[in-house]
């Protein structure tokens, strides 16, 4: 089984006549992702990799059942893209668009309140369950279907962790990106909730970086919670305080939200913390074993 | 994008938020010429740099004579202004903000912030004004009032009000209290702020309340919308490389080390960071180079790293998803021959056309170290700076 998408999951895309969407819809389409067409306003009617492409979301639902879609309009137009698809009862939203002003996702996520869609992103990677379904811009090449669920903050410090796990022997049941912006959709919790719930998931890799408390309050939860080990990681022990590092998240505010004291903090409430990123693989294999 | 005090008020007068009556100099005459056109008898002179703590480090000065606002303006333009937050070497100070100096009765503290737990909109109040607010929270949270804001609903007077009333700015003040708070939220939701504080918020000589202090900041990627509040960008305050980086669309944070970093992605080059860290060695930059990084974007990179006299390693760490490993190989061979690099080159790459990236670099003939795996590349990285 898997989390949020898989192969039963009907993909649409927003944007899906751009350059970016259209090379990332190839190569999912590929690797067996249930595309089933593709919102371009102003291009309605027209075909693109041989699907349809539609005016609004709410018509590519109608006529295609869609439930999931990846947004992958340029920033400044996402926010409406985002409410658009809620407003259509998209159940999974992927916001791949990085650069959204966080001002446009307070609104977004005051909007989401009474609907039941799930937003990851912005400015993720994506999701991706392998082998059944990807929306996102990950390589699908270096995943492997398995029994560990991934949840990050980061992309490509993803793709690092699973191909440690892969070099290792060990799959993925589906790696959840929840993008590196300070206001964001889905957070740790509903993703570690989720994998909780999943019984083809064995353990979750959980990697976080400096900024906010999102880890800490994830540890917390899993200390309550959750039946399976957790393996953790915050990215940043070397970053300096009040720099933003990259993503718009990435920041350290306080002495709360440094690598280390959210480490710490996520070591006393039990989960198997990983000190050097190289070790993110070998702590998923004594984690298992312990 | 941060901006400078006499910046903020400027904005917020546009606001009819009362800030007392002042200029910017860059010299010490035309600071004694605004002085003697404001009038009175006591004036401020406050140095024009992005960093709080300016008090502390004497770059605020109250003169009584006109004589007195010229020394201090000549004291304090062209000195580097060290505070809490400049760093040891502190901060060149190109300006000074004259004003009027107020008769201080009480300070309070009002700012707007983007709550990252709440994901809203927060105004924070506190009766003790004057001072640093992170401070006032650790030892007395009590006195910091936080109330999040209901975007369908905006700030509205009753909320102000709460506000008022709960740090103690009743009766006469109370109507001014609101009336600034709604104007601050104005300006912070127009221009898509990231942050806005005005401390201290003072009851002055005359029974008013008027920003004494203010400080705006401002989304970058929404912040190409306004152009006013673009114009007031200061490069001055920025870091030449960090600037030249943006320039050519890679995220460049100088650090202290001796391990330059090339890196795609912001968690993999926080994380490779971490790696050589753990290995004993210090990064002397983040750098992300972004994804489909074209040979002429790596090359922009490496001259970028290389500015920084202290790097004595160069670290490449490239996992490829949208990027292309035969791309930054053919980047990485480029500036090799081009830019005359003697320092070692520490080269990692996995995923997209990982053997296309391989076979450049083996067939270049360059001396490079390459590295399997993250853990190898930081060991590699510590072993070569020894």
């Amino acid at each position: 089984m898997s989390i949020f998408i898989n192969k039963h999951s009907r993909v649409i895309y927003q944007g899906f006549t751009g350059q970016h969407a259209t090379f990332h819809a190839e190569e999912a389409i590929q690797t067996g992702t249930h595309i089933v067409g593709g919102v371009t306003p102003g291009k309605g009617g027209q075909k693109h990799l041989d699907l349809p492409v539609f005016e609004t979301v709410s018509s590519a639902v109608r006529e295609t059942g869609a439930d999931v879609s990846g947004i992958f309009v340029p920033p400044q137009f996402a926010a409406d893209a985002i409410l658009e698809a809620i407003e259509a009862g998209i159940k999974i939203i992927v916001v791949i668009a990085d650069g959204i002003p966080v001002q446009d996702m307070v609104r977004v996520k005051r909007y989401l309140i009474g609907h039941d869609s799930i937003i990851f992103g912005p400015n993720t990677a994506g999701v991706i369950t392998p082998g059944e379904c990807k929306v996102g811009i990950m390589p699908a090449s270096i995943y492997t279907p398995g029994r560990i669920g991934v949840v990050s903050r980061s992309g490509t410090l993803n793709y690092e962790a699973v191909a440690q796990m892969t070099a290792l022997g060990y799959g993925q049941s589906t790696s959840v990106g929840i993008g590196g912006d300070p206001i964001n959709g889905a957070n740790f919790v509903d993703v570690l909730s989720a994998f909780n719930d999943d019984p083809d998931t064995d353990a979750v890799v959980l990697i976080g970086e400096i900024g906010g408390q999102q880890e800490v309050d994830a540890a917390r939860w899993a200390t309550q919670h959750m039946s399976k080990p957790v393996i953790g990681f915050i990215a940043g022990v070397s970053a300096p305080p009040g720099r933003r590092m990259g993503h718009a998240g990435a920041i350290i505010s306080g002495k709360s939200d440094t690598a280390v004291a959210k480490m710490d903090a996520m070591e006393a409430l039990g989960v198997h913390v990983v000190r050097n990123p190289a070790d993110i693989g070998t702590t998923v294999k004594r984690a298992l074993n312990s | 994008m941060d901006i400078h005090e006499h910046q903020t008020k400027e904005l917020l007068r546009s606001y009819q938020v009362p800030v007392p009556e002042g200029r910017v100099a860059d010299a010490e005459a035309s600071a004694g010429i605004i002085a003697e056109q404001i009038g009175g008898e006591r004036w401020v002179v406050k140095a024009q740099i992005h960093a709080g703590g300016r008090g502390k480090g004497g770059g605020v000065k109250v003169a009584n004579s006109i004589d007195e606002v010229r020394q201090h303006a000549d004291h304090i333009i062209g000195s580097h202004l060290v505070t809490p937050q400049t760093g040891a070497e502190g901060k060149l100070v190109q300006r000074v903000l004259v004003e009027a100096a107020q008769d201080i009765k009480q300070e309070f503290y009002l700012g707007l912030v983007i709550d990252r737990t709440r994901q809203r909109i927060t105004v924070i109040a506190s009766a003790s004004g004057g001072m640093d607010i992170e401070t006032v929270a650790s030892t007395d949270p009590d006195q910091v009032i936080r109330e999040a804001i209901d975007p369908a609903i905006g700030l509205p007077e009753f909320l102000c009000r709460k506000i008022a009333a709960r740090i103690g700015l009743t009766g006469a003040l109370m109507p001014q209290a609101v009336k600034i708070m709604r104007a601050l939220y104005r300006c912070f939701r127009d221009k898509k702020a990231l942050m806005a504080e005005i401390n201290p918020l003072a009851i002055v000589g005359d029974g008013r309340l008027m920003a004494l202090d203010a400080k705006m900041s401002f989304d970058g990627n929404a912040v190409h919308n306004y152009p006013e509040i673009t114009a007031y960008r200061d490069f001055d305050e920025e870091d030449p490389k960090e600037v030249e980086a943006s320039g050519h669309g890679l995220n460049y944070i100088a650090l202290d080390g001796s391990v330059g970093c090339i890196v795609n992605g912001a968690g993999l080059a926080m994380a490779t960071m971490d790696a050589i860290s753990f290995h004993q060695g210090r990064p002397a930059n983040f750098l992300d180079v972004g994804g489909g990084a074209s040979p002429e974007k790596i090359a922009n990179a490496f001259r970028i790293v290389l500015k920084d006299p202290n790097v004595k390693v160069i670290l490449l760490n490239i996992f490829a998803g949208i990027n292309r490993c035969d791309w930054v190989a053919t980047g990485v061979v480029q500036a090799m021959k081009q830019q005359d690099i003697v320092e070692p080159v520490i080269v990692r790459l996995s995923g997209t056309n990982f053997a296309a990236g391989q076979k450049i670099l083996a067939e270049s003939g360059l001396p490079f170290i390459t590295a399997v795996d993250l853990d190898d590349a930081a060991r590699k990285a510590v072993e070569a700076l020894a």
